[in-house]
């Protein structure tokens, strides 16, 4: 079903939300430090060893494929409630250290990228593929 | 009148959807009269971000059109329920052996990219005559993220407006970081799931590298996305303890 597909995902989510704050709390903050990337790892990792085992249907995928896919359409919303008008009217201190702060970033991709192994650029988008994309898994599972 | 009204704000969320759809079609549209030279997903979030700003500007709010009633769904649909539940959505289907690899160049990124928002936003901060190691700090951290900016200023006891300053910073980042990815990203070589974790690391803003990953290869979006949402709280962690007592050690 495909609401099954949900719950594993909305479950993985929750554990990392509550591992998050866990770990926020052991160093003395009250913050979410990662939950979100750890629901991402475990989504991975559990998702994988699910359908090695063929125990994850085609319609709970589904379910996760549609929010993967909503992704885009969800960002232009997050977009459209920015607060713009701040950042228009920030003025130059706020200007030069957040664009500061964004240009050394730009600046140290390859470097940094270079410590790690080498990895391979992604295949160039088709036209089809750039509307789907939002969907990697229709690719990457079986 | 009185009806259509009702019609548009009885499911907000629902109007959003239409709204959203309606935009992302225009926006493919548009990407056509480019050549596909610029992503429709590209044109879609500049869109969005100029809705932004007329809704920021009509009603003097801070979250964009959705403080326009219409348009209120819009705030839940981009709200960071969604977001988070699409974010985790995107590492189904990732591979495993992609992720070590982005790992230790990830972790770096973070950790280089904290030290030199500080840098750079105190630096700024000493430009402008705030030399004050808390004032410093607090800019330092918006110079992060506009989550790191309030949390370092409220823990230190800064004054509200450069609590404000730090916050502007930070949004200056988020949405720069929005704008200049597509066109930036292959120059910077951002076109890999290693750079894109290490990207999420350097940027930091979660709503930046996905507005900004989103625009230039969906399939990035997980890996930056994955580095990406432990720099706030990582900042939260380190700016307001090792930095503020590194700026105390320097200029207190």
């Amino acid at each position: 079903m495909v609401i099954y597909g949900l719950a594993l995902m909305g479950g993985c989510m929750i554990v990392g939300t509550g591992l998050g704050y866990l770990i926020g709390h052991l160093v003395g903050i009250d913050a979410n430090v990662g939950g979100v990337g750890i629901a991402m790892l475990l989504l991975v990792i559990i998702a994988r060893h699910l359908m090695d085992r063929d125990q994850l249907s085609k319609l709970a995928q589904s379910g996760i494929q549609f929010w993967s896919a909503m992704y885009i359409p969800i960002v232009v919303a997050m977009c459209a409630r920015q607060n713009v008008v701040a950042a228009y009217n920030a003025g130059a201190l706020a200007f030069i250290a957040g664009l500061g702060a964004v240009f050394a970033g730009f600046l140290l991709i390859r470097p940094i990228s270079a410590l790690g192994e080498k990895s391979d650029p992604l295949p160039p988008l088709g036209e089809e593929e750039a509307a789907l994309a939002a969907a990697p898994a229709s690719k990457g599972g079986k | 009148m009185d009806i259509l009204v009702h019609a548009v704000t009885k499911y907000p969320l629902v109007t959003a959807f239409v709204v959203v759809g309606v935009f992302m079609y225009v926006a493919s549209i548009v990407a056509k009269l480019f050549n596909g030279r610029v992503h429709s997903s590209a044109i879609a979030i500049v869109f969005g971000l100029i809705l932004a700003f007329i809704g920021g500007k009509y009603t003097g709010g801070k979250h964009g059109i959705a403080d326009v009633s219409l348009f209120s769904g819009i705030g839940l649909m981009g709200g960071s329920v969604f977001r988070d539940f699409a974010i985790v959505a995107t590492a189904f289907g990732v591979k495993l052996e992609e992720l070590k690899k982005a790992g230790i160049p990830g972790v770096v990124a973070l950790c280089v990219s904290m030290i030199l928002s500080v840098v750079i936003g105190a630096a700024t901060a000493y430009a402008f005559g705030y030399t004050s190691p808390v004032d410093m700090a607090t800019i330092g951290g918006g110079a992060a993220t506009f989550i790191v900016g309030p949390v370092t200023g409220t823990a230190l006891g800064a004054s509200s407006d450069v609590i404000a300053l730090s916050v502007a910073a930070g949004v200056v980042k988020s949405i720069s970081v929005m704008i200049l990815t597509p066109f930036l990203a292959k120059i910077a070589g951002l076109d890999n799931p290693a750079s894109a974790a290490v990207y999420g690391g350097l940027m930091g803003t979660t709503s930046g590298t996905a507005a900004g990953l989103g625009a230039t290869d969906p399939r990035l979006v997980p890996y930056g996305a994955l580095t990406a949402t432990f720099y706030t709280g990582f900042g939260c962690l380190v700016v307001p303890s090792i930095g503020y007592m590194a700026l105390v050690a320097l200029f207190g």
